[in-house]
């Protein structure tokens, strides 16, 4: 059986790739992938935590995460359109409308 | 074996004000739908009247102390106070959002449903008892905030407002989930008071990675929810956010997600770590000193940064990060063992008073502004006090009460928090605070100034309607009531107990 400490590290580094992705991607779809991958390395450390320690807890927090997580995309994606139709680009670079 | 529970278990009584709330919102959304698109007006009264409904029932279980939902849900003074907060801003955000709405041409029914749905968040965060209530509460909080930030789409600003908020929104909600899952991993439980008795384990026992572990899921928190009450590393979202967002929408958010951000902080601080210290036997948490640190940042920036400002909104999102300071300056008084009943009680009587106060310079700012969003720079207020007299001194009052004058609210929170920072030992941050106090004078007076001593053609405030006007009413109700008779909001803070130790 593999042990928690190898999930955790696992977690780990696809939280630091997600959390590098949103500080180093341009494109906004990109940036909420990588937001995403955040969310499903905490995921897996909870699954991970919840098999250490016999309980279910971690579980259940997987599954409001899950569920949370598909009504972000909702909204992000609906928002990502919008701005898409204005401007006909989704590079946040581009976003400086209020500067000061 | 597991058993099915009955209904009986779970204790739906105590959750009543929120899950009213939640329910009702859920039922306006659909109401919504048969109401005419010129009667608009009528989803916002019944909103109105919904909150109204919450309150009293909050009210009528102010002193209950219970918990439900199996013990993740927990009502106690602390939550309904809280809930009082966010009840009277959302009351307030929707007078000042229907003639707004209107004019901007963005009057859209889905509107007040939302407002309430945030409102139910913030109350989540309150009552939880659980990471996984404050993770659910604080998406409750913020997915509506996106919508509603982007409401004045196809305007670019607006839209840019939204999906800046959208991504490090979420992006703080994944650093806070992460640290959530590290502090499972240390403690085995989600369970706030349970972690608490688990921590007191670790600690007494020397050298184990859950330390670690643990140390790290409560710093991955504490970045999480920094970011939502724009406190400095985390704040640079804040000045476009609340810029770009319609002006009822940054009131809002202005103080209903601080609202939560700090509930989640001293639950999650003063009820689950209270004893974590790296050495056994400290009296200190071993997170005061990082929280001071932030504290001071964000006392610093928030005040020096506003100065700088020329446009109202924005000058109000720096203040408001300046008084996110303010707050955090109680959270690290409260790592001090034993002083963090009194922290909590100064941090949500600081909170009611900065309510009041910044609810009420946002209407102000909001009846100045133009129906294309425009006309909200400072120099807009030259000469409101001719053409406006009652507004501008509305407006004087409120921006003393921002800087900390005594006989206004925003002087009562002050006091209390510099109290239970003195009596913590944080000597250095209190001195902060209150240099800093006194540097935030210079950009509050100077909108005092532009009203009354410069020349010059005083704005008509066309946006002064009756709702708006009665929004300012209130606030400035509670900006002088409370800062003249203090007591009615500390008799309330009186009772709040949140740790599980007493000293």
């Amino acid at each position: 059986m593999v042990g928690t400490e190898a999930y955790v590290v696992l977690s780990m580094v696809l939280f630091i790739l997600g959390a590098m992705g949103v500080l180093l991607r341009r494109n906004a779809i990109l940036v909420f992938m990588s937001v995403e991958l955040m969310l499903n390395a905490a995921n897996l450390a909870l699954v991970a935590f919840a098999r250490q320690w016999g309980a279910s807890d971690g579980h259940l927090f997987v599954f409001f995460v899950i569920t949370v997580a598909a009504a972000e995309v909702a909204v992000g994606l609906a928002l990502i359109v919008a701005i898409f139709r204005t401007k006909k680009s989704i590079d946040i670079d581009e976003l400086h409308q209020m500067e000061g | 074996m597991f058993e099915v529970p009955v209904l009986a278990d779970l204790n739906l009584g105590v959750t009543l004000p929120s899950v009213f709330l939640a329910l009702y919102a859920t039922v306006l959304l659909a109401v919504d739908i048969f109401i005419p698109s010129e009667h608009k007006i009528r989803t916002a009264w019944l909103a109105l009247a919904g909150i109204v409904v919450s309150f009293v029932l909050n009210l009528m279980t102010y002193n209950t102390v219970d918990s439900a939902f199996f013990g993740m849900f927990t009502a106690d003074p602390f939550s309904a106070f809280l809930n009082i907060i966010s009840l009277v801003t959302a009351f307030i955000s929707i007078l000042l959002s229907v003639d707004y709405l209107k004019r901007a041409g963005i009057e859209r029914g889905e509107f007040y449903p939302l407002i309430l749905f945030t409102t139910t968040g913030i109350m989540f965060m309150g009552h939880a008892n659980d990471l996984i209530v404050i993770f659910v509460g604080l998406e409750l909080l913020s997915i509506p905030l996106y919508v509603m930030a982007a409401l004045r789409y196809p305007d670019l600003k607006s839209e840019e407002s939204g999906i800046k908020y959208f991504i490090l929104g979420a992006f703080a909600s994944a650093f806070f989930v992460y640290g959530s899952a590290l502090i499972y991993g240390a403690t085995g439980t989600t369970n706030l008071p349970e972690i608490f008795q688990s921590v007191s384990v670790i600690t007494a026992t020397e050298g184990n990675s859950s330390m670690m572990i643990l140390l790290m899921g409560a710093g991955l928190a504490i970045v999480g929810l920094g970011f939502k009450v724009a406190a400095v590393p985390f704040h640079m979202w804040t000045p476009d956010v609340y810029e770009g967002a319609p002006t009822p929408v940054t009131a809002f958010m202005s103080v209903g997600a601080k609202i939560g951000g700090f509930a989640a902080l001293l639950r999650i601080l003063i009820v689950g770590l209270p004893m974590l210290v790296i050495l056994d036997g400290q009296t200190t948490a071993a997170w005061q000193q990082t929280i001071a640190l932030i504290a001071a940042a964000t006392l610093i920036i928030g005040n020096l940064v506003a100065i700088a400002q020329t446009n109202i909104k924005r000058m109000l999102a720096y203040s408001s990060i300046a008084h996110a300071g303010y707050v955090l300056m109680a959270i690290a008084a409260a790592g001090t063992l034993g002083i963090g009943d009194k922290a909590a009680q100064s941090a949500v009587v600081y909170l009611m008073s900065y309510m009041f106060t910044n609810l009420g310079a946002f209407a102000v700012a909001l009846a100045i502004e133009k129906n294309d969003g425009t006309g909200t720079n400072i120099s807009d207020f030259v000469g409101l006090g001719k053409s406006k007299p009652a507004l501008a001194l509305m407006m004087t009052v409120f921006m003393l009460s921002l800087t900390g004058i005594p006989l206004t609210s925003g002087f009562i929170g002050k006091w209390m928090v510099f109290q239970a920072t003195m009596e913590s030992g944080l000597v250095g941050l209190a001195i902060v605070g209150v240099v800093t106090s006194v540097a935030s004078a210079f950009y509050y007076v100077r909108i005092i100034v532009n009203m009354f001593l410069k020349d010059g053609e005083g704005d008509p405030a066309a946006g002064a309607t009756q709702y708006v006007n009665w929004a300012v009413y209130v606030s400035f109700a509670g900006t002088v009531l409370l800062g003249i008779f203090p007591f009615l909001m500390l008799n309330l803070a009186n009772p709040i107990t949140l740790a599980v130790i007493a000293p």
